[in-house]
């Protein structure tokens, strides 16, 4: 009996299951999650292969073949004006709708990320250094709370439209807005990243093993990166994907006001507030984009919701 | 306590100034110009005397002050000489919208009205109806109710109110004909049938902004009900052979309200950020659409007013949030 106990624990010794394996095994036993993950990398497949697959340019303009229904109309309705050229349909200007979705949601995506990894740096960085120097605390913190203290939405309309000319001026059309609405929403929504992770890195700075590295005499910056950032990785984790959600949302919110990219860029909320106007003849035109937006946030929430769960190691035990 | 509210208080001095002055820089640094507008025939020199007329030719040291003079201290005077017939204002400058060159704050009284009815009904009826699905949740925790909960709340945050409302008018007035899209501010309520109408136009707003609210609201009533759950006092209320609705409408509800108390009142602002998008689909003429406006049109006295009142609500919240939660709490001491 003894024996084997002690066997097995050998072997187990032998064989050290990684960290990030069980978190897997935890993450798959989440169904939402796991369905969420498959359809971004759909989505995200969708968005970044398919334009070589789907080679019909977003932006050609086809007179003739305007105002076509989307293929699946020719159910409903036999005199509905369908191709199987063009399966999306196309819209007021003939251009085809499927490949502008693809094209939408390359530059959607781009953003949600982009803005995401901004928002999730500067919240770390922040949040890493209030909770490890003292010194710093109270006035990154205050500054924090400030921050928070501001309207988002209108700041970044005002920004929006005060420092589009310039930096389209300066970059391109499509760069210098990509750069503006990135950097919009990255500076105002790394808040709740930097709280999280200003209390869990207070939290572990208290723990024997920061004790033992300090007492070996680790300079900070190793102490940071060795110690501290490997174990706040799970809250960071999961309010990136938090962050991805909002980026996105808040990118077609803009659109949707008519104050993000032109209009020859189309992105998934571009889309969709150029439809509006003719929703009533052709509503498929906004639910597909919208559709796209929902889904893919809905599927981004719900790998953070699996994220949680797999993340925390209470739960992941049972 | 009160002490607390007074250090409080004392202190968002400092964090409204911080706002205005970020606010104020941000429009100034920005190299929108009001006179981008104009015709181009207009000679330069006319053009200068148009900026002085506007305001525009001191430095921002001088305009920021005046700025916080008008807003602090012109405005209320004229506002309290309004209500009482008094005379403190002595006609002194009010802030002056550069579109219509009528005082800002009139306008804003004008817009107020249809954007508290829309939001202000909205955020009733969303935590009217996300309480009830929160207790049920986790007083059933893991049932059919629970999951289709969860679902729900999860669109809720998912589906951005602008697709969710185009969706609503695609369904409700255009294809059923049920509801109007867009939402008439100049109706008046006299009697059944126009009262009958006012109730069919705010239906569709009114749904969509509540959407949101339900969503969150009912996701913290679900996890604090969960954790006053499994407490020992409700072992104890029971073991005492309370009913189980005393147990838990009285001894767990009352608990688990604290932190949603904290959670209703910190969302009011962003419910107003939404109502931005919301009175844009629904052609609501309030404040949000009154913001876009002037945004368009780089009015920056009205821009400035509404982002800072705005901002103003927000600091107020965080604050009667604080305070809620000492007053409720009696664990939570301040002083």
């Amino acid at each position: 009996m003894t024996d084997q106990s002690v066997d097995t624990a050998v072997e187990e010794l032998t064989k050290p299951r990684n960290q990030w394996l069980d978190v897997w095994d935890q993450f798959k036993t989440h169904k939402g999650a796991v369905v969420g993950l498959g359809f971004l990398i759909f989505i995200t497949l969708f968005c970044a292969i398919g334009p070589f697959v789907w080679d019909v340019d977003p932006g050609k303009l086809d007179i003739r073949n305007k105002d076509v229904r989307p293929i699946y109309m020719a159910i409903f309705d036999g005199d509905a004006k369908t191709s199987w050229a063009r399966p999306m349909g196309t819209d007021h200007l003939g251009r085809d709708i499927m490949a502008n979705t693809m094209q939408g949601g390359r530059i959607s995506l781009a953003v949600g990320w982009t803005a995401m990894i901004l928002a999730v740096l500067i919240g770390t960085l922040v949040g890493v250094f209030a909770g490890y120097f003292k010194r710093l605390d109270g006035l990154l913190m205050r500054f924090t709370d400030l921050v928070l203290s501001l309207p988002i939405l209108p700041l970044l309309l005002v920004m929006m439209l005060l420092f589009r000319d310039p930096l389209r001026a300066a970059f391109g059309p499509e760069q210098g807005i990509f750069i503006l609405i990135v950097t919009g929403i990255g500076i105002t929504s790394w808040m709740q990243t930097a709280r999280i992770v200003r209390g869990d890195v207070m939290a572990i700075k208290e723990r024997e093993f920061v004790l033992a590295a300090r007492s070996i005499g680790t300079p900070a910056r190793r102490m940071i990166t060795r110690h501290l950032l490997p174990n706040v990785m799970s809250p960071i984790m999961v309010s990136a994907t938090l962050g991805l959600a909002t980026a996105i949302i808040t990118e077609s919110a803009l659109s949707f006001l008519g104050l993000g990219f032109p209009s020859d860029f189309p992105t998934w909320g571009k889309i969709l507030f150029d439809s509006v106007d003719r929703m009533t003849a052709f509503p498929e035109r906004v639910i597909w984009p919208g559709l796209a937006i929902s889904l893919t946030v809905l599927s981004v929430n719900y790998i953070g919701d699996g994220l949680r769960d797999a993340l925390d190691p209470r739960i992941r035990g049972q | 306590m009160l002490t607390y509210t007074i250090r409080r208080l004392l202190l968002s001095i400092p964090t409204l100034l911080f706002i205005a002055f970020v606010i104020f820089m941000l429009l100034e640094l920005a190299p929108g110009d009001p006179m981008a507008q104009m015709p181009l025939t207009i000679p330069p020199e006319v053009k200068e005397k148009m900026r002085l007329a506007l305001g525009l030719g001191e430095p921002w040291w001088v305009r920021f002050p005046l700025w916080l003079k008008q807003f602090f201290i012109v405005e209320p005077q004229y506002w309290i000489d309004n209500t009482f017939g008094t005379n403190f204002a002595n006609d002194a400058q009010r802030i002056i919208s550069f579109q219509s060159r009528s005082p800002v704050f009139d306008t804003i009284a004008e817009r107020m009205p249809q954007t508290l009815w829309v939001v202000g009904m909205s955020y009733v009826v969303g935590v009217l109806i996300a309480l009830p699905i929160g207790i049920i949740s986790a007083y059933r925790q893991y049932s059919v109710f629970d999951n289709v909960g969860t679902f729900v709340s999860m669109i809720g945050f998912s589906v951005p109110p602008f697709f969710s409302g185009v969706v609503l008018i695609v369904i409700f007035s255009v294809s059923l004909g049920w509801l109007p899209s867009i939402y008439d501010t100049t109706h008046q309520v006299m009697d059944w049938d126009s009262f009958v109408f006012q109730l069919r136009q705010m239906v569709m707003p009114v749904m969509v902004l509540a959407l949101q609210t339900t969503a969150q609201v009912s996701r913290y009533m679900r996890a604090s009900m969960l954790d006053n759950l499994g407490q020992d006092y409700v072992r104890t209320a029971r073991a005492k052979g309370m009913t189980e609705s005393v147990v838990v409408m009285k001894h767990v509800l009352r608990n688990s309200m604290i932190p949603v108390v904290t959670v209703i009142a910190l969302g009011i602002p962003s419910i107003f950020g939404g109502a931005i998008i919301t009175e844009q689909i629904f052609k609501v003429n309030g404040l949000g659409q009154l913001l876009i406006i002037a945004l368009q049109g780089s009015d920056i006295p009205m821009v400035m007013t509404i982002t800072f009142l705005l901002a103003v609500l927000i600091v107020m919240m965080n604050l009667i949030a604080d305070i809620l939660y000492g007053i409720l709490d009696p664990r939570i001491r301040y002083d």
